[in-house]
């Protein structure tokens, strides 16, 4: 299972997880479009995942869970 | 596998319509991450502004009223007299609270009501399009200051928190921001506190939260944060300005 999981169908691309993320192991799926349109963000590299959870504090729309 | 993150209980499975990065999103997830913590999801009752914040009643699974603008403190005492076992908070900004709101808020504060705000301070009238608030800025540009606030024209900013520290009514006052992880850490600690504080009958508790508008101030949302911390912060300082359990 997924140490980071992105509702990908919410998530409106603004990046907040992106900096917040000390291992820059998130991106923004550039290919990608979600329904409403945008972008999302993608967990580019989870095996250096340190399950701290940045990401998940930072997310206005709450569309991020975290597991250790 | 643990889970370390996942949504709080209190907060409902509606979409947010904010913009993207607007900070309003964090500081609902921590209104509901302190009601969760102190087990009164089923005695909370919010009282809804009037700003973008509009429609939060459908954004968590308790009870919420809506109050015409900056009207949320004496609709939350109403609410809060008829009934003292809710806990009773309102979620305001600063167009609504410190502005057309502001008589509300400073008696409520004054009478030492035992009720929680929440305030938002993005020193800009989000909903309606970017105008001048109380809380923007000197030389801050807005929609209508486009060649910046000018405070010989239009006065100061007002500073809430340390206002309402001149009255004794208030019981907590502290500023707290949300531009990065460790502020929002605090941040969270002072939004449970207040509403700790009337579970204790201690009365009013106010938290300021420095907030983004992203969309009003033509920012992208991580530059958004970023003003926030190089602007905002020295003008308005975060901490304790006013903590009754503290004083002897
Ligand atoms: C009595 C009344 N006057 C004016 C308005 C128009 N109005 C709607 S929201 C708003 C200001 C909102 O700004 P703020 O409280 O800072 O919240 P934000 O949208 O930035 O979150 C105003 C003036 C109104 N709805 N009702
Ligand atoms: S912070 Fe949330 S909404 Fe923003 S890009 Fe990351 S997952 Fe998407
Ligand atoms: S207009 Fe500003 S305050 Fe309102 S949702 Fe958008 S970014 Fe947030």
């Amino acid at each position: 299972m997924s140490k980071v999981i992105i509702q990908t169908d919410l998530c409106k691309g603004c990046g907040l997880c992106i900096e917040a993320c000390p291992k820059k192991i998130i991106g923004i799926a550039k290919h990608a479009i979600n329904a409403k349109g945008h972008h999302p963000a993608v967990v580019l590299d989870e095996e250096l995942c340190i399950s701290c959870a940045f990401c998940a504090t930072m997310c206005p729309d709450c569309v991020i869970s975290v597991q250790k | 596998m643990k889970t370390v993150f996942e949504k709080p209980k209190s907060l409902s499975n509606v979409p947010l319509h904010y913009c993207p990065g607007c900070t309003h999103g964090i500081v609902h997830r921590l209104v509901a991450e302190a009601v969760d913590e102190l087990g009164i999801e089923g005695k909370t009752i919010g009282v809804a502004p009037v700003g973008c914040a509009v429609l939060i009643y459908e954004y968590y699974n308790f009870d919420m009223a809506q109050a015409a603008h900056g009207r949320a403190p004496a609709v939350a005492t109403g609410i809060k007299r008829a009934d003292p076992n809710n806990i009773v908070f309102t979620y305001q900004g600063d167009g609504d609270l410190a502005s057309i709101g502001m008589a509300e808020t400073v008696h409520a504060a004054a009478r030492g009501e035992n009720i929680t705000i929440i305030f938002i301070n993005n020193t800009i009238y989000g909903m309606t399009g970017g105008q001048m608030a109380p809380t923007s800025l000197p030389g801050q540009v807005t929609q209508t200051s486009p060649y910046g606030r000018n405070p010989s024209l239009c006065g100061y900013p007002i500073k809430v928190c340390e206002m309402l520290a001149t009255l004794d009514g208030p019981e907590y006052l502290e500023r707290v921001s949300v531009h990065n992880v460790k502020f929002v850490r605090s941040a969270k600690k002072a939004i449970k506190k207040a509403f700790e504080n009337q579970v204790n009958n201690k009365g009013f508790s106010l938290i300021e939260v420095l907030s983004t508008c992203t969309t009003n101030w033509g920012l992208a949302p991580t530059a958004a944060l970023k003003w926030l911390e190089e602007k905002m912060l020295p003008y308005y300082p975060v901490g304790v300005y006013k903590d009754r359990s503290k004083v002897q």
